[in-house]
């Protein structure tokens, strides 16, 4: 009785690996499948604002951002109102036409999302859309977070 | 002799790092992706006008003005509001559901216009357009329940079209800001 009980305890009692590099690899497809690599560093500062009736982009990769806000200075100061586009600021409000009218050319499912800071004035905001309705990229989207 | 016996030696790739490599990639992955997805306010603009078109008729009653000033005062077809108000008067001016001359005449003809100052705060604009939306989603949901006794969310996509475009259609207009004082 003893001596079977003694003969397993020999059994092996590795877990095999041979296939960890296919779980593995199917891992790495995922998360390259999924990421999205194109980011820019933020030249103006962006208080999101909240609100109740939201909906979600479910595709990322039609997205352009325009952020609007408070120009960041050297040494946590913030200056005027800027506009920003991938990751140039934008000093004339009216080349934004050709620079999303030459976007939807390239994306015609183009969403524009709008990252705007809470304090920055409309009319700003209404000269923007004028722009986008003029290079007729007409789905926007207005990024706000979720209110709780 | 010698040379015969060399040329059979088996020339293999070492695969035993591959596990290694790909950890390498997948951790890079892994905290290169952002998993947070984009949320917001979805709106479609209107196309740009024609040089030449005027504006289409509309009457007064089927049109619901809002004016919002820059301190976040607002006036919804000429009575002062509350912001926690507009979403009822919105939906009681797009439904009129005891035939009031003032508000309009059915739902398909409802327009809600939302007007700022070039000064107001974005914050306040994004509260009202929030209230203007949140009506019409309340509205859609109710049409879903009494029209097909399901929940907006289960309605199949033919479903949804009888909803949004032949009960209760979204006509926010956008009119210019005023300059403000």
């Amino acid at each position: 009785m003893s001596g079977k009980f003694k003969k397993k305890t020999k059994a092996k009692q590795e877990i095999p690996t041979t296939a960890m590099p296919d779980i593995v690899f199917m891992l790495l497809i995922f998360f390259m499948v999924t990421t999205v690599l194109r980011e820019v560093t933020l030249l103006v500062k962006v208080d999101f604002t909240k609100a109740e009736n939201i909906q979600k982009i479910d595709q990322k990769r039609l997205v352009t951002y325009i952020y609007i806000g408070p120009e960041r200075l050297s040494g946590n100061r913030y200056g005027d109102t800027k506009v920003q586009i991938d990751d140039q600021m934008i000093t004339d409000i009216p080349a934004i036409r050709n620079i999303m009218y030459d976007k939807l050319i390239e994306q015609p499912k183009l969403i524009v999302s709008l990252r705007i800071d809470l304090k920055s004035e409309m009319g700003l905001v209404t000269d923007i859309k004028e722009e986008l309705r003029k290079a007729g990229t007409l789905r926007i989207n207005y990024s706000t977070k979720r209110e709780l | 002799m010698l040379l015969k016996k060399r040329a059979r030696e088996e020339a293999e790739i070492p695969s035993s790092s591959l596990a290694d490599i790909a950890f390498l990639l997948l951790i890079f992955f892994l905290v290169t992706t952002t998993i947070d997805v984009d949320t917001g306010i979805g709106l479609v603009l209107p196309p740009p006008p024609e040089p030449d078109q005027e504006p289409p008729p509309i009457k007064e009653r089927n049109l619901l003005k809002i004016l919002v000033n820059s301190q976040g005062l607002i006036l919804l077809d000429d009575q002062p509001v509350v912001i926690q108000e507009v979403k009822d008067k919105v939906k009681e001016f797009i439904k009129n559901p005891t035939n009031d001359p003032d508000l309009s005449e059915n739902p398909l003809k409802a327009i809600v216009s939302l007007k700022t100052d070039r000064q107001t705060p974005y914050k306040i604009y994004i509260d009202m357009l929030d209230e203007l939306v949140g009506a019409y989603d309340e509205l859609w949901e109710e049409a879903a329940q009494t029209r097909f006794g399901k929940t907006f969310e289960r309605l199949n996509d033919a479903e949804v079209i009888v909803v949004k475009k032949e009960m209760y259609p979204k006509k926010l207009s956008e009119a210019e800001p005023d300059k403000g004082n």
